[in-house]
């Protein structure tokens, strides 16, 4: 027999907000808030009277003024008459710039170096354990300061170059430098009509793509099977080599050569920027290694054997069986491994390259004495970059997700 | 069938051949090779690869390391006993600069005739985790461990001796007040009141308590300011005292992040993505630059204990969401279990979820530890001087000018060791809690 009991209908009492779990949480939840607010309260009046102490106000002013410093290395025009804001923008390209540069090295390194730990060679397999183990467990720091008294300390100075018997050759056909004082790399000129050739290149791309979703389509209709790799290839390089010539070859590259004191005309990647590049790719490439080996891993050998039972090649077997379920693994950890590698790119500070920290968290601090501004506009720089990132992995942890019942 | 073959077969042997061995290629050492260097063509060139990466590294390091000089007294004396050892412009370490500068690389500038102090402090330390690191020992010794923070800190900073005495008090107050008034006030009334009588003493009678026994029975030993802290004591202080600090913040905040209490969980979360969102060197600029803004006027507090703060509030977060895998990983049904046996949250959290949540999440905690020791280094940015701050020193005096790998080699052997020790630790771990049958 069931029967609807209904609650004792006694009043509201007092001590329901603390015995009664119905209530007990919104009473936690109020003392809780007028805590964190009093906490709140709390430090921005001290903000107020410390800043009316030392009389100084809130404003971002600043960043319309002229900085006066000089940035040695800029993506976009600076000069020392730009303001603070200008400043500030050049860093955030160079931070932008050295994680970009960075996660791609990492990303080879990882993946080389993880699926070789995982191989059947010991000897192959016991060097990259000695690498991965050896940068993941050695600070960051260290490293950037080693590569970067390599390269000031170890390299040969531009004058080893000169002369008949000289001390220091270029490399890789004369045309790369590596100094003491950064490497020289050519640099190309971008000739009339090269806008042309670019479009080329852009254009074969799409094609590329146009014509995988095509194979693919078609492989699924008909099961046959076209030959996606060599076509990919040609359509890659024919037509932007035939448009090269066919223009009358409107790029080309212009050598570094050794003027005076120091080598002219290419483009010079400073040891700053060097130094924390490798750095940062090799630590990071250790971390990803890792999670490489521990995506390959997570895939349970029954799915490798039943896909040889289905007939399938070794080499298919990898792509089409467990290369797409090990990257459902592999992608979220190597999305912050990014992010690290992106907030780790601070550490410039060791080697003066100037990028975001250095700019707007440094010298313009140091110059206006807007420590509160500047530092604000760099944390909400970094946390901006990091939830980005974070929230375009969420949605693609979303897409990927096993779709279960 | 065998019947038709003795017709059939001319000769069918009748005795069994004598075992023999296997053949060379298929036995010891030469088989091991086959397998595992020259299995097909591919690993073969692997293999010489990587034998002439190895010979070329040991050809360069390996004598310049092993025929290195220890005894000398500056960068220009090593070269000259290198040239009357080993010939003009050989090419040996100088690891002199070790042995020259020892004290400092490991104490800083902390005062020589008190190194007993640091190193002491070292063995106690030692003694106090060993029974949370192996529970085969004696049980009674997590007394000494709760009483080591007081005796470490004592013996590192030193002072006078009640200051650490009367915080310990704090907690034995604490416990008094939940003992003795849970009774009178009621279970919640008590754990409440056992929070806030301390936390009163702490805030008002601490000071003038330890400053009247200080005054009435001076004991004590010489006090050694945080500036003099340095080297590899620098980096051991702030790492160890991060790590205890940050486990228990973060086990906090990955539970408030899974609450269902609105306003705790998006504390959590927004406190959680702010301290991840931005680098740990903006941190410390912040506690060194910008935290006297957010205090009071007039208040001014150790640099060293606003770094830990710093690196403590800053691996809490990361832990907080490893703890959080480890949380979301458990089946529902755990949680489900804990309340249907009618355990309340924090019995349930503290006896059921917690000790599996922290068994699955080891090896990401251990991570995050030893992430925490390496970050340390970054220390010497805000003007403390950890190792690699020493480094930098030793190579801006006259003496040493121009003397690079030998300091970075012994620095990053350093940190190698004792960040491998600890994921050794975690893998050791793992494997003795590991339940499933396999």
């Amino acid at each position: 027999m069931a029967t609807i009991t209904d609650p004792p209908s006694e009043g509201f009492r007092l001590s329901q907000l603390i015995y009664d779990t119905r209530y007990r949480s919104l009473t936690i939840q109020v003392v809780a808030s007028i805590f964190i607010m009093l906490g709140i309260a709390f430090l921005f009046m001290n903000v107020v009277t410390n800043l009316q102490a030392l009389g100084k106000d809130f404003d971002f002013g600043f960043l319309g003024n002229r900085a006066g410093y000089d940035i040695n290395q800029r993506l976009i025009e600076y000069s020392n008459n730009s303001t603070h804001g200008r400043a500030a923008m050049v860093g955030i390209l160079n931070t932008l710039l050295v994680a970009f540069l960075g996660c791609i090295v990492a990303t080879v390194l990882g993946i080389f170096a993880g699926v070789m730990r995982l191989s059947k060679n010991w000897l192959v397999a016991k060097l990259m354990a000695v690498y991965v183990e050896g940068f993941r467990n050695i600070p960051l720091l260290l490293w950037i300061l080693v590569i970067f008294a390599v390269m000031t300390e170890s390299a040969p100075q531009p004058r080893d170059f000169r002369g008949e018997d000289a001390s220091a050759s270029m490399i890789l056909f004369d045309s790369v430098a590596v100094t003491n004082r950064g490497i020289f790399v050519p640099a190309p000129i971008w000739g009339p009509n090269s806008g042309i050739l670019v479009a080329v290149f852009l254009l074969s791309l799409v094609a590329i793509w146009a014509f995988r979703r095509y194979a693919h389509k078609r492989q699924e209709e008909t099961g046959e099977i076209l030959p996606v790799f060599w076509i990919s290839l040609g359509l890659f390089f024919v037509p932007s080599i035939l448009a090269y010539f066919v223009l009358g070859q409107p790029v080309s590259l212009r050598y570094p050569e050794l003027a005076g004191f120091n080598f002219e005309g290419g483009i010079q990647l400073r040891n700053s920027l060097i130094a924390l590049w490798f750095a940062l790719s090799l630590y990071t490439g250790a971390f990803i290694a890792e999670i490489v080996r521990a995506g390959i891993l997570a895939i349970s050998k029954g799915q490798t054997e039943a896909a040889y039972a289905l007939g399938l090649r070794p080499n298919r077997t990898m792509s089409l069986v467990i290369l797409p379920q090990a990257l459902r693994v592999i992608i979220p950890p190597l999305i912050s491994q990014y992010l690290n590698l992106t907030k780790n790119s601070s550490l410039a500070i060791a080697v003066g390259y100037m990028d975001v920290r250095s700019t707007l968290g440094g010298i313009t601090i140091n110059q206006t004495g807007r420590e509160l501004e500047g530092m604000l506009l760099l944390g909400c720089f970094y946390l901006a970059t990091s939830l980005i990132i974070s929230g375009a992995m969420n949605v693609y942890n979303n897409s990927v997700k096993l779709k279960e019942r | 069938m065998s019947e038709v073959h003795a017709q059939t077969v001319a000769y069918v042997r009748d005795t069994m051949i004598p075992q023999e061995a296997p053949p060379p290629t298929e036995a010891g050492a030469i088989k091991w090779l086959r397998e595992n260097l020259f299995s097909s063509w591919l690993n073969a060139i692997l293999t010489v690869v990587s034998l002439y990466v190895i010979y070329w590294v040991v050809s360069h390091v390996a004598g310049w390391m092993l025929f290195g000089i220890w005894d000398a007294g500056s960068l220009s004396e090593c070269r000259e006993v290198r040239d009357a050892t080993y010939g003009e412009g050989a090419s040996v370490a100088c690891w002199a600069v070790l042995t020259d500068r020892w004290d400092q690389l490991m104490f800083g500038f902390y005062p020589s005739e008190l190194y007993w102090r640091p190193v002491l402090a070292l063995v106690l330390f030692l003694v106090a985790i060993a029974p949370v690191l192996y529970d085969s020992l004696p049980r009674k010794m997590l007394w000494f461990t709760a009483a080591s923070p007081f005796v470490l800190f004592f013996l590192l900073w030193g002072g006078t001796i009640w200051g650490p005495l009367a915080v310990a008090a704090g907690f034995a107050i604490g416990w008094a007040v939940l003992r003795f008034a849970t009774p009178v006030i009621g279970d919640l009334g008590g754990i409440v009141a056992a929070f806030v009588v301390p936390i009163l003493y702490w805030f008002f009678a601490v000071g003038p308590i330890a400053g009247a026994l200080g005054n009435a029975i001076p004991i004590g030993i010489e006090f050694v300011p945080s500036d003099d802290f340095g080297g590899f004591m620098l980096a051991f202080v702030i790492g160890i005292a991060g790590i205890i600090l940050s486990l228990p913040l973060g086990i906090l905040l990955a539970l408030g992040r899974q609450s269902d209490l609105f306003i705790i969980n998006k504390f959590s979360v927004i406190f959680i993505e702010v301290i991840r969102g931005v680098p740990l060197i903006v941190w410390l600029f912040t506690a060194s630059l910008l935290l006297n803004y957010f205090l009071p006027p007039g208040t001014n507090f150790d640099l060293m204990l606003r770094v830990i703060i710093m690196v403590t509030l800053f691996s809490a977060a990361y832990l907080a969401e490893v703890v959080r895998g480890g949380l979301a990983a458990l089946p529902r049904g755990q949680y489900e279990g804990a309340d249907s046996l009618g355990l309340d949250y924090w019995q349930s959290m503290r006896l059921i979820i917690l000790p599996q949540a922290l068994k699955i999440s080891i090896p990401g905690i251990v991570s995050t530890f030893i992430g925490l020791f390496k970050d340390t280094t970054l220390v010497v940015f805000i003007g403390l001087l950890d190792p690699i701050g020493l480094s930098n020193a030793i190579r801006a005096t006259t003496d040493w000018n121009g003397i690079y790998w030998e300091l970075f080699i012994f620095i990053g052997l350093c940190f190698f060791v004792c960040c491998y020790a600890m994921s050794q630790y975690s893998q050791w771990l793992e494997r003795k809690l590991r339940t499933d049958h396999r």
